[in-house]
């Protein structure tokens, strides 16, 4: 996938306004299944897998010992009821079908793993048109809720379409197979998206970019750090668990912040955060030029005493403290 | 993909211009570094009266995707930077040669310009 096709800018808008497309074919797939499916990837993530039901999908952590993140995925749990697949950032899928084979020896589980992370393509349709486009392409009608998944035809191909994505907006990712993916991509008449506008659509939600929000060598945060610990059910026994309900009884030092530029500039990967009075309190891991809000946005970890709305603090941005202030993620109402 | 690249400016490696008229010498980017920034959004510019070498960093261009740092083709005395940019950055995508200039310099030496690379040159550099 390509930076932009037209403009970072344009394409933003599109998805926020109308509809767009990305080929986000980069992300992996791993399919489990047999017997003892549920039970691995029960293991595998922070998440609740049993209480999936088929055709369902949900948000989760892939947690180290010490309940360090390793991955951000989702679970889905195909409309058969047998198969697992879930679909780790790009350039980890060989990592974690080795964690799965991993997890199946430690554990003396019967499960099949199949890295499928070649055989699947696929493509992101976002935007509030999103779910009247895919009428345009297939006899059924869109009938999916958010974390759904589904068999359709699509362009004539079989595809799973499921209610997931990264932009915030109404719409759905397809997988394909990989030799009819070009038919399927050319069959929604929308704009192309590439990865600068899906960054700052992600950005705008304040969802995380693994490798950047958190990475287990250059970043290594908890699930409660990163701010999702929603995704974290310590009545399940995955790796991690420990480590995590220690974690949150503790209580985190740092916590995962929206902040909002308020002087002119752009946040960046890697700036400091201080209080008013030069006090080193967080460092930014993502920021762009919001498209929609005209400002500069980004995510910081910053001192849990600080870490709250509003509160006034400055970024310095080549040596220079700028005025910005703690926000609540999302940024945008969605 | 063609470029707009004005006879009579002269230009750097990496990407800026120069165009001196009446003794006054302005100073931007080219076509080419607005088009591979992309959405220009947030312009940091020197003071009236700082003082740069060739080749010293004087500014910053912020597109959504990069951070680029900008280069003096000579040496000289700022007299005006363009403010409208403050509030509209996109004038470096729009109008890259006109209202989205930087810079004003007073030049300390001319001569200096003779290194710089002419459109010709400067076309050809960004074919390779």
């Amino acid at each position: 996938m390509p930076v932009e096709f037209d403009s970072i800018r344009g394409e933003h808008q599109r998805v926020r306004e109308a509809a767009g497309k990305f080929d986000v074919s980069h992300m992996g797939q791993i399919e489990v299944t047999g017997p003892d499916a549920a039970a691995l990837l029960q293991r595998l993530t922070t998440n609740d897998v049993a209480a999936l039901d088929p055709g369902e999908a949900q948000y989760a952590a892939i947690t180290d010992e010490e309940g360090i993140m390793l991955e951000d995925t989702v679970v889905y749990r195909l409309p058969d009821g047998e198969t697992y697949l879930f679909v780790p950032n790009a350039g980890n899928d060989a990592a974690m079908a080795d964690r799965c084979r991993w997890i199946r020896s430690a554990f003396d589980l019967d499960a099949e793993i199949d890295n499928t992370t070649t055989d699947w393509a696929m493509i992101a349709v976002q935007g509030p048109d999103a779910p009247a486009r895919y009428e345009t392409v297939t006899d059924s009608r869109y009938t999916l809720d958010r974390f759904e998944i589904e068999r359709a035809t699509i362009a004539g191909v079989d595809c799973l379409v499921a209610a997931t994505g990264y932009t915030g907006e109404d719409g759905f990712e397809i997988l394909t197979p990989w030799a009819e993916a070009t038919g399927v991509w050319d069959a929604f008449d929308v704009q192309p998206c590439g990865l600068g506008a899906r960054d700052t659509l992600r950005l705008e939600m304040g969802l995380l970019l693994s490798g950047q929000d958190f990475d287990p060598d250059e970043q290594p945060r908890t699930p409660y750090e990163a701010g999702i610990g929603f995704v974290v059910d310590l009545d399940t026994a995955f790796v991690g668990r420990d480590a995590l309900e220690a974690a949150r009884e503790a209580g985190v030092e740092e916590t995962l912040c929206g902040v909002e530029l308020l002087d002119r500039g752009v946040l960046r990967h890697g700036h400091t955060v201080t209080t008013p009075d030069d006090e080193e309190i967080g460092h930014v891991t993502s920021g762009t030029m919001s498209p929609t809000l005209g400002v500069s946005i980004g995510l910081a970890y910053v001192d849990n005493e600080y870490a709250e709305p509003d509160e006034t603090v400055r970024v310095i941005v080549r040596d220079e403290p700028k005025k910005a202030r703690i926000r609540a993620t999302p940024f945008l109402d969605r | 993909m063609s470029f707009d690249i004005p006879e009579g400016l002269r230009y750097l490696d990496s990407h800026e211009w120069i165009d001196v008229t009446d003794g006054t010498a302005r100073v931007g980017v080219s076509d080419v570094a607005q088009d591979e920034l992309g959405d220009v959004v947030f312009v940091e510019l020197p003071a009236e009266g700082d003082q740069f070498d060739a080749g010293a960093e004087f500014a910053v261009v912020e597109s959504i995707k990069a951070v680029s740092d900008v280069y003096m083709p000579a040496s000289g005395e700022v007299t005006a930077v363009n403010e409208a940019l403050l509030d509209r950055p996109e004038l470096i995508n729009e109008e890259p040669y006109g209202d989205g200039w930087l810079v004003e310099l007073e030049l300390d030496d001319a001569d200096e310009l003779d290194g710089l690379l002419s459109a010709e040159a400067y076309a050809e550099r960004i074919e390779d």
